[in-house]
């Protein structure tokens, strides 16, 4: 029997959610189809969190693409489809790759799963971005080299700990509604062994008492804890943390059952949510909104 | 002796095929780190040596690349009691948020070459700053200036001017200190 899931309408990491739920409840190897013919938007939290969902099944899942033109246009030159066809049977009308160069994406949709692919990623951030954050997003120049560097460090997190390959995407949005800005979004997904065991393969320290994926967050995150017994290590996204708060952004960081997040005044999400359903690996969101006029 | 090290030119031939200025992840950080210390090893060899790590052609460091290349290269210097010592130019601001979070989480300072001459930058205590500016102020110390047990004030320049040469943040020669970059 095949499961079907309808994918929601409009798809970001809270949405996603009500996907996994329904996941949850279909064993490792159960036939799965994501149904996403009615889904008109996705974040790139969606997009990559999706390849991961795709990733992550024993058994490869059916997907269904959007049916609305412009939806199925922008996935397409974000490269969903090109990565999704690795690890779903795609079913529906979907279009060709988009020719290097057309995307009007900032960093389409890039698997990364070593040293060389962070290079190119950064490198491509700092070609592309810096004029359309600068004037878009009247992020000054500093801000600019440190969203590079946070950049830099969310890819590596996936090298260092996944155990495998993952994804990165990076767009502009317009935060009408919700913020009344604009505001620059990384989304990093991988489907390795997540925070939780990463660090608990570090042999020369003992877990603390309570210990699950939640506190296993807030040890890598807040801490700056890594499962190298080097003292250098775990400073990148606790690096990442501070650039971030400097610029009044958002960093959100799902992994297991439990997902962490630095929230800012704007936002009114909450800083730790547990007993979420299982998902592999780790999903990083870095929000970074324009600059207030003052 | 005075070895320059440029690091972009070191990066670039450190990743084959790199089209990028960029100085970003660990094992990049750590090949840019072997590639210098092969070139010091023989300079090393002879005794003192003074490397000037050159940053105008790199474009952006990340947090991993500061910490393997100079928090490594400046904490194995040290432990291995070597007298190198080095002074770091073409530092911007867009290079120093990542290296003052590794130079402040490993409790290092080095030293910096800037329009207005050499400074020192990451974690010093007060008497350490002191002892700097007074030092480049007079743009040399002699031992004898401060003998030991003289009064507490005197105690306290000499042990930090100490330490400033133990961490090689600055230069003794024949009984008289001098800042690192001086020599140069």
């Amino acid at each position: 029997m095949t499961t079907v899931i309808k994918v929601p309408p409009s798809l970001d990491e809270n949405t996603f959610e009500q996907v996994l739920e329904h996941v949850a409840g279909i064993p490792e190897d159960g036939k799965m189809l994501l149904d996403a013919r009615h889904t008109e938007w996705a974040s790139p939290y969606g997009l990559t969190a999706l390849l991961t969902l795709g990733q992550a099944r024993r058994t490869r899942a059916t997907f269904a693409a959007p049916e609305n033109d412009k939806t199925l246009s922008y996935w397409s030159r974000s490269n969903f489809f090109y990565y999704a066809a690795d690890v779903f049977e795609l079913t529906g009308v979907v279009p060709k790759r988009a020719a290097a160069g057309e995307s009007p994406v900032l960093l389409p949709i890039t698997p990364v799963a070593g040293s060389e692919d962070v290079h190119q990623v950064v490198g491509h951030i700092q070609d592309r971005a810096q004029q359309i954050m600068a004037k878009e997003l009247k992020l000054d120049p500093k801000a600019i080299v440190g969203f590079a560097m946070v950049l830099s460090e969310v890819c590596q997190n996936i090298i260092e700990h996944a155990g495998q390959g993952g994804w990165v995407m990076v767009q502009t949005y317009n935060w009408q509604q919700r913020l009344g800005r604009r505001v620059v979004v990384i989304s990093v997904s991988d489907a390795g062994v997540g925070f939780r065991k990463s660090l608990e393969s570090a042999t020369h320290r003992p877990l603390p008492d309570r210990w699950d994926d939640a506190a296993a967050l807030e040890a890598a995150l807040i801490r700056g804890v890594s499962r190298f017994r080097d003292p250098g290590r775990g400073q990148g996204l606790a690096g990442a943390r501070k650039y971030i708060g400097r610029w009044d952004g958002k960093l959100s960081a799902r992994s297991g059952t439990a997902r962490i997040a630095i929230v800012p005044d704007w936002d009114n999400d909450v800083p730790l949510v547990e007993q979420l359903p299982y998902f592999p690996g780790a999903q990083i969101q870095v929000t970074i909104p324009e600059r207030a006029q003052r | 002796m005075t070895n320059h090290i440029d690091l972009g030119t070191v990066l670039r031939r450190t990743l084959s095929a790199n089209l990028y200025s960029n100085l970003v992840t660990r094992p990049t950080g750590a090949a840019v780190r072997g590639q210098i210390e092969s070139l010091l090893a023989d300079t090393l060899a002879t005794g003192r040596a003074l490397t000037v790590i050159d940053f105008s052609h790199v474009q952006m460091i990340d947090f991993s690349c500061a910490d393997e290349i100079i928090a490594k290269l400046l904490m194995s210097h040290g432990a291995q009691g070597l007298e190198s010592y080095f002074v770091f130019r073409g530092m911007t601001e867009d290079h120093w948020d990542a290296i003052e979070t590794v130079l402040e989480r490993h409790g290092l300072a080095l030293v910096v070459e800037r329009d207005t001459g050499v400074e020192i930058v990451g974690v010093l205590t007060t008497q350490e700053r002191s002892a700097w500016n007074m030092l480049k102020a007079r743009g040399k110390v002699a031992l004898a200036d401060f003998p030991p047990d003289t009064d507490e004030e005197s105690d306290l320049v000499r042990d930090a001017l100490e330490g400033l040469f133990r961490r090689r943040l600055i230069m003794r020669a024949n009984d008289m200190y001098v800042p690192v970059g001086e020599l140069a």
